[in-house]
């Protein structure tokens, strides 16, 4: 697809666009965010097409990574413009970056997908598209008939001019509708009772296509003259090429072509993450095999005596000491001092990868003046800069087209692979498309941070909590970010608003930084994974420690729903009694309290993460140093369904990922090197982890939604470990589960 | 040189032997359904049917295949209308979330079904070994006892791999 869209027009003062397609259909575009004023020269639309025969092509702007945007929010557009969801087809957009006077502008709003923010973010967006091209059409029908605009309605696909007994097909109006101006303002959103698409569980619009083998994912790119390409990247962490002895690599029929790749230097933010040599062949294959072929002498790297143990040695000395106090509400030490009960208890949160099933590719084709790109990514921007970076290239002249993404999970934020791409494309002057091993993928990841968190509360006479502290020694996501300053760094791990503050009086939270030098990024619902474990773990530990019953402290301890400020990520607000609602749900459902048999547990859970809520209930038994998971009960409430089937996959899919993880996954590094290398000894779980017994269900609260990529997870790894204990009496204070018990 | 049956069609290979059949389905025949998950035959993602029997094409040596009929997704029904069993249950259930694991589940599942046409959990659990990074395990359990079910009704009619 090419980045202008043929007779396109742009009305400047209004910010509106509108036009015909070539096809004679009718094309609009809307203005991101309110006031034309602040988005003037920066937003200009994205865009709806309504061709002659009926059929509707709404545009996706956002990166598909499995998370149902290209189904979620072109049913927004779907619901407003009023027309048989059935008759819609969506089109990928690529990255609409437009040179402006001052930067850059971006012709179909903001486009990238993290933190839960791809519905939020258009839900109001989306649905303004519509009704402007609803508006439009119906304008169209009135301005034909000689009625009053008033005197129209819709029905999916029609306009009905009911006083002239009259029914126009969208399709005939398309051309009129194209040529007229735009409103001012965007007509008025039908109310919510009125949907008949959104609210209403829609499958997913790719999945034909899916499982007839026909979706194309970054890999799938083929290009006319396209060469093949691989890396061979440093083995230890940091190491630099000394030599290479390619003679071998090079006598393979098909090697084309042998060169360094240069990276980064150590803890200097990064466009590639590691050294290496790049092999381009005329196949994949043949690229692998050349690349086998290479002898490669590798300089010793500073990180060379990088290891995990002395990572966890360090981070444990570094809480002998006193840490940064990002938080300290009410008087925690005099608070300590009067409590009657103290509790401590330490949790281990190792690092792990993305592992997206996809592993990382790129085409790239750079020329003198232009290059384009084609990406499985979850931030185009992203990709564009990390393309001009290493190209020398003006943004506006490269040209990034998004793929279907074989899986994110925050992996794909980085876009380190659109720039190994981009370089070997420079450097052959072919078009390449290069490709990643599982390999290249485990051993170069930013990995979720590592850390200790060591937690402490002091309780009353009658068991109630009155302080709390965390205290966390971690490796923080933000270490390579240019210009962070070294006591912005907690930010990444500690999300000072979450529980429990102003749910227990006196908070301190404290952070100590480890400066190991494996690389860190985001990981699907970021230190929410890490935090929801330690928190929902410690507070089993208080309950049991004082004799109280889990699920009671905790209701006690949310008390009644209230919303108190939240700063962090998913604010505004914070309601606690939206996680008792979803609490009491769960442990209903799976029979909390009732009597079990010898080696069977409950274990529960809940947590605020994005903006959404979740909870799980779960239910194992452990007999003979052997864990099974009997049942899974998983309640979300992200406000309002757009898509309930969405919600419900994204419920799924973030506990089975919560569960595989904490089960079994981590990452370690052994004298620079990382030990893990592909799913043999990095064991994602497969389906026999997990029971035919595993329900979901959404509570719908208001008429608000959330994102729901991530809610769904923190909350799972917590409800096993509380369960294993349940079962058991073995309390895991350390990841993965398989350290201690056979999974 | 290997000639083999790929989805009714003779192809001829003429690269190395030792070439995994995945990436002369993608890289040669352009075949792109078939995916390349880990390389080393533990996802799945590569799953193909060799003689009908599910096989990971990530670790098959193209020169194990000559004279052959391979079947990949894109050979498992002759018309979207006229969708394999497993496929219909995978679109009833609406398993896909990325999807790239899919059409390796899929071709797993069809030759599974062969040998447990009504199968258990456990069933289930013993032999289905693809990987889902997404983890949509639960609807794949369901979308397999679907398919079952299918599977008994089309099979009297003859449509079938």
């Amino acid at each position: 697809m090419s980045a202008t869209i043929p007779g396109l027009e742009i009305n400047r003062r209004q910010f509106l666009v509108a036009g015909a397609t070539v096809a004679g259909g009718f094309l609009l575009g809307l203005p991101r965010g309110g006031s034309a004023g602040e988005a003037a020269g920066k937003r200009i639309g994205f865009f709806v097409q309504i061709e002659r025969d009926g059929q509707v092509i709404i545009g996706s702007n956002q990166p598909e990574i499995g998370q149902g945007q290209r189904t979620t929010l072109p049913m927004l557009v779907a619901e407003e413009l009023d027309v048989d969801w059935s008759m819609v087809s969506v089109r990928q957009m690529p990255l609409g970056i437009v040179k402006t006077d001052d930067g850059y502008a971006w012709k179909y709003g903001g486009q990238g997908v993290g933190g839960s923010t791809g519905l939020t973010d258009n839900w109001d967006y989306m649905r303004q598209v519509g009704a402007t091209a609803r508006g439009q059409l119906i304008n169209a029908a009135a301005r034909r008939l000689g009625v009053a605009e008033s005197e129209c309605t819709t029905r999916p696909g029609l306009v009905i001019v009911k006083s002239r007994g009259a029914e126009i097909a969208y399709g005939d109006l398309v051309t009129e509708a194209a040529a007229l101006p735009l409103p001012e303002e965007s007509p008025p959103l039908k109310a919510l009772k009125d949907h008949r698409i959104v609210g209403k569980q829609q499958k997913t619009v790719d999945a034909l296509d899916i499982v007839t083998g026909r979706a194309q994912y970054g890999i799938d790119t083929f290009r006319p003259d396209m060469c093949y390409a691989v890396i061979a990247r440093a083995p230890v962490l940091n190491a630099t090429v000394k030599n290479i002895d390619a003679t071998a690599a090079r006598k393979i029929k098909g090697v084309l072509d042998v060169f360094e790749i240069r990276g980064p230097a150590m803890g200097e933010p990064y466009q590639v993450l590691a050294s290496g040599v790049a092999v381009v062949a005329t196949s994949t294959w043949i690229a692998m095999k050349g690349r086998d072929a290479l002898s490669i002498e590798w300089h010793a790297s500073p990180s060379a005596s990088d290891n995990s143990d002395d990572f966890w040695r360090e981070n444990t000395d570094l809480l002998e000491g006193d840490g940064q106090v990002v938080l300290d509400d009410g008087d925690f030490p005099g608070a300590m001092a009067a409590a009657k009960t103290v509790v401590k208890h330490s949790y281990r949160v190792p690092f792990v990868s993305h592992a997206p099933l996809e592993p990382q590719n790129c085409y790239a084709y750079v020329q003198k003046d232009r290059c384009h790109v084609i990406a499985p990514t979850q931030m185009p921007s992203g990709a564009s800069r990390s393309a001009a970076a290493v190209t020398g290239l003006p943004r506006e002249h490269i040209h990034v087209e998004m793929t279907r993404v074989g899986g994110g999970f925050g992996r794909r934020l980085t876009n380190d692979y659109v720039a190994e791409a981009a370089m070997i494309s420079k450097h052959t002057g072919w078009p390449i498309k290069l490709q990643w091993s599982r390999e290249d993928d485990i051993r170069n990841d930013f990995y979720r941070p590592a850390g200790i968190h060591e937690l402490q509360a002091g309780l009353d006479g009658n068991g109630k909590p009155t302080a709390w502290t965390q205290r966390l020694a971690s490796a923080s996501k933000y270490y390579r970010r240019p210009n962070m300053p070294d006591d912005e760094l907690f930010g990444a791990e500690l999300y000072v608003d979450d529980f429990p503050r102003r749910c227990i009086e006196n908070v301190r939270l404290e952070y100590f930084h480890n400066k190991i030098g494996l690389p860190r990024g985001s990981w699907r619902a970021p230190a929410h994974t890490a935090n929801a474990w330690v928190v929902q773990s410690f507070i089993d530990e208080l309950a049991h420690d004082s004799g109280q019953d889990p699920l009671q402290l905790r209701l006690d301890l949310y008390g009644d729903e209230r919303e108190l400020p939240y700063s962090n990520h998913g604010g505004p607000t914070f309601n606690p009694g939206r996680l008792s609602r979803l609490l009491r749900f769960v442990a209903e459902r799976i029979g909390y309290g009732k009597t079990l048999p010898e080696g069977r547990g409950i274990g529960i859970a809940s947590h605020f993460t994005f903006g959404g809520y979740a909870a799980h209930a779960i239910e194992v038994t452990v007999v003979q140093g052997k864990l099974t998971i009997e049942r899974i009960v998983a309640a979300i409430d992200c406000g309002f369904a757009v898509n309930p089937n969405a919600v419900d996959a994204q419920l799924q899919g973030g506990t089975v990922d919560g569960l595989s993880t904490a089960l079994g996954l981590q990452i370690t590094v052994k004298d620079g090197r990382i030990q893990q290398s592909n799913f043999h000894d990095y064991p994602l779980a497969r389906i026999a982890t997990f029971p035919a017994l595993f329900e979901t269900h959404i509570l719908p609260y208001d008429d608000t939604p959330t994102g729901v990529g991530e809610i769904g997870l923190p909350t799972a790894a917590p409800a096993l470990t509380n369960a294993i204990f349940n079962a058991s009496g073995l309390r895991i204070r350390s990841l993965p589960v398989s350290d201690f018990l056979k999974v | 040189m290997t000639t083999f049956k790929i989805n009714s069609r003779t192809v001829t290979f003429d690269g190395d032997d030792d070439t995994p059949l995945l990436w002369v389905i993608r890289d040669e025949l352009r075949l792109t359904g078939t995916k390349f998950g880990c390389g080393i035959g533990q996802c799945g993602a590569c799953t193909v049917h060799i003689n009908g029997a599910a096989q990971r094409s990530c670790v098959t040596p193209v020169a194990a295949v000559a004279d052959q009929a391979i079947t990949t997704i894109e050979g498992l029904a002759t018309a979207d209308d006229r969708l394999h069993p497993v496929q219909q249950a995978w679109l009833e259930l609406d398993v896909p979330q990325c999807g790239y694991c899919q059409a390796g589940q899929i071709m797993a599942t069809v030759d599974f079904l062969k040998h447990f046409p009504a199968p258990s959990d456990e069933d289930i659990d013993s032999h289905m070994t693809n990987i889902c990074r997404c983890g949509t395990y639960a609807r794949i359990r369901k979308a397999i006892h679907r398919a079952a079910e299918l599977g008994t009704v089309v099979e009297s009619t003859g449509a079938r791999e």
